[in-house]
């Protein structure tokens, strides 16, 4: 493995609106995360970190500068290629779940590989190997409005894992769970980061943010803060001696 | 991402909100099966008719009494009888009353010995004179029946307007030179007199006149309102005798030799009639010439126009069960904003968007079809307002397709619609 990071942002900008009703959201803003690590991105509400989620998760582009995801610069590719990407490189956990309603939480973790055209056995397995890593092989066969919070999340985790992404965004995972299902859903996290697996996680919460390895703080679009809390290539801070059931 | 999972993906996505794509498919449905059933209706008033206009014997013209006729004199100074036709006011009109007018002439007997003179017309095979008497009431041993139409003519007529015989036999000239009061009687006739009794050789009175029944004429099936059977022929002076009395014809049934003379025929009868009746130059001919061969075209044609019209305003109502196809995707696409914002945030790329989408209008008007021609197919088995309908099977494919190909159309707006969406925008609805 050559040394290139999964994310390289560079001076990379972003502008809504026009005119007077101009906001810059981001504001040149450069960060590299290499294989490995546990990024918590911190900042309060308006700070731009959704802004940067999206840009880091191929759904927005940035205004201005550069954005490499594993050496690939972001902003040269066509919309083709760009599904491509989200597909293969990058795995999503969004605040709300976003499962897709009325399909079992089996066909919710198959989607990804349906999209990336893997094989139906083969897709299966893979599913049902990711649902039993977040604890929930004994309801894939639920559809998500007959699922807790906690364990939609954890479907969505799930679902963001099969496809074995480079990256693990997530935004504000915990922020619409309750205490119990937080604990289960960063412990997941913990666990797959301990395996290897690069999280960027977006949150707003101090307590959530020392799972993480690395802290970057963002004001007025501006990284003003960033610190490493634990080493790069070590287990994070907070791991629980076993993933709990 | 199969062809197969896209269908699954569709049939998920429509059974969500199964009241709303059954009314979406019920709109294809009313437009397809109302293209094949009216379609159906205008081919079967079509053959209906042609059967009709068929069962008048074939290679024949039918010459009778124009009333709208008479010849107008006008400048050219013709045959100055004083105006009296009935149909004067038709040709009178142009030139008020200035013109004198010929009488319309009434076709006799002599008219008829001319047309079958074969020097004169060579393209005319036989000449039957004909007079009818209407609802004349036919009584045997106790038992009435009102015949609606007694044909007095020449033993010619059974084979020009093709009424063959089924039983016993056809009379002949020796019989229509003597007068002998004998009958041929339709199917109609012969059940409502004699029941299962075999009517050869008895005896019937027609308006009080006693006739010997020969034979059956051979069931030619009821034509519309008028009831083909209910016939019968005699001869023709027999008739004159009792009923009409030695007056003018009622037509003059020519035959002509084949399919190809029967416009030089025409022509024969045309000169040979004109010249008798003295129609000269712009002189309207006060009588008509009824072509079978003209007369089918002419049918054929309007019948096609009117099969076409049908058809129309069926593809009217399959335009806009289209158009509610896209109403309706429209709402599901905006409905489905956000989880289409999942599935490319996930990567799905645009295609797969895209097939779903029309994946799910295309079922919904092939479905709708489907059931449509099932529906078109079986309504046809019925009877429409005295017409049987006789199914077209190029319809039925033709419907079929225009549907598939109305969900392919009117789907492909809303689907592309929700494939350009951007996902981030598409996350943020609510």
């Amino acid at each position: 493995m050559t040394a290139a990071p999964v994310l390289d942002v560079r001076a990379v900008g972003k502008v809504y609106g026009a005119g007077d009703a101009q906001v810059r959201a981001l504001r040149e803003v450069s960060l590299s995360v290499e294989h490995g690590d546990f990024v918590a991105i911190m900042g309060a509400s308006g700070s731009g970190k959704s802004t940067l989620m999206n840009i880091l998760g191929c759904l927005d582009v940035p205004t201005s500068g550069r954005y490499l995801v594993d050496g690939t610069d972001v902003g040269r590719l066509d919309e083709r290629r760009l599904a491509v990407l989200r597909n293969r490189k990058i795995g999503f956990v969004f605040q709300s779940f976003n499962l897709v309603p009325r399909m079992s939480a089996l066909a919710n973790v198959e989607l990804p590989l349906a999209y990336g055209g893997v094989a139906a056995g083969v897709r299966r397995a893979r599913a049902l190997a990711a649902l039993e890593r977040v604890g929930l092989a004994d309801r894939v066969r639920h559809d998500p409005n007959e699922l807790s919070g906690g364990q939609q999340q954890r479907v969505a985790v799930a679902r963001a894992l099969v496809t074995a992404p480079s990256l693990l965004l997530a935004d504000e995972p915990t922020g619409n769970l309750d205490t119990a299902s937080t604990a289960d859903v960063l412990s997941i996290l913990d666990g797959l980061n301990d395996a290897g697996r690069t999280i960027v996680m977006i949150t707003h919460e101090d307590d959530v943010a020392t799972h993480a390895k690395r802290i970057v703080r963002l004001v007025d679009g501006r990284i003003v803060e960033d610190r490493r809390q634990a080493a790069l290539d070590g287990p994070p801070p907070r791991l629980a001696p076993a993933v709990p059931r | 991402m199969n062809a197969l999972e896209v269908v699954r993906f569709a049939v998920r996505g429509l059974a969500a909100n199964k009241m709303r794509s059954a009314l979406t498919t019920l709109g294809i449905l009313i437009g397809v099966a109302a293209v094949i059933l009216l379609v159906a209706v205008g081919e079967g008033t079509s053959q209906s008719i042609q059967q009709n206009i068929q069962r008048l014997g074939s290679n024949t013209l039918t010459v009778s009494q124009s009333f709208a006729g008479g010849g107008r004199g006008g400048g050219m100074g013709g045959q100055a009888v004083p105006a009296g036709g009935g149909g004067g006011a038709v040709a009178r009109a142009p030139q008020a009353a200035t013109g004198p007018r010929t009488q319309a002439r009434e076709l006799t007997l002599d008219d008829a010995r001319a047309l079958a003179d074969a020097a004169a017309a060579p393209s005319v095979k036989s000449v039957s004179p004909v007079v009818t008497a209407a609802s004349q009431a036919a009584t045997y041993e106790g038992t009435s029946h009102t015949i609606s139409q007694l044909v007095g003519t020449y033993p010619s007529y059974f084979e020009a307007s093709n009424k063959p015989v089924a039983e016993g036999s056809y009379f002949f000239n020796d019989d229509v030179l003597a007068a002998r009061k004998i009958i041929v009687i339709g199917r109609t006739v012969a059940e409502n007199l004699f029941g299962s009794v075999d009517p050869l050789g008895k005896r019937i009175t027609v308006a009080g006149v006693p006739f010997t029944v020969v034979g059956v004429l051979k069931e030619s099936g009821s034509s519309g309102f008028q009831d083909a059977d209910d016939i019968a022929v005699a001869p023709l002076p027999a008739v004159q005798q009792s009923l009409t009395g030695f007056g003018s014809l009622g037509q003059i049934v020519v035959q002509a030799r084949s399919a190809a003379s029967v416009d030089a025929a025409q022509t024969e009868i045309s000169q040979i009639l004109d010249q008798r009746h003295g129609i000269t130059g712009t002189a309207t001919a006060d009588y008509r010439i009824l072509n079978q061969a003209a007369l089918q075209e002419t049918v054929s044609a309007a019948t096609a126009t009117f099969t076409v019209l049908l058809g129309a305003v069926a593809a009217i109502s399959l335009l806009v069960g289209g158009i509610g196809i896209t109403n309706i995707m429209l709402v599901t696409v905006t409905e489905r904003t956000r989880e289409i914002g999942i599935r490319k945030a996930i990567g799905a790329p645009r295609g797969a968007i895209l097939g779903q989408f029309l994946a799910e209008a295309t079922m919904l008007s092939l479905v709708g079809g489907l059931l449509g021609a099932a529906v078109g197919v079986l309504g046809a088995q019925f009877t429409i307002a005295g017409v049987r309908p006789v199914v077209v099977p190029a319809s039925i494919a033709l419907a079929l397709g225009v549907s598939v190909a109305i969900g392919l159309f009117f789907g492909s707006y809303p689907a592309n619609r929700a494939a350009k969406l951007r996902p981030i925008e598409a996350l943020r609805h609510e």
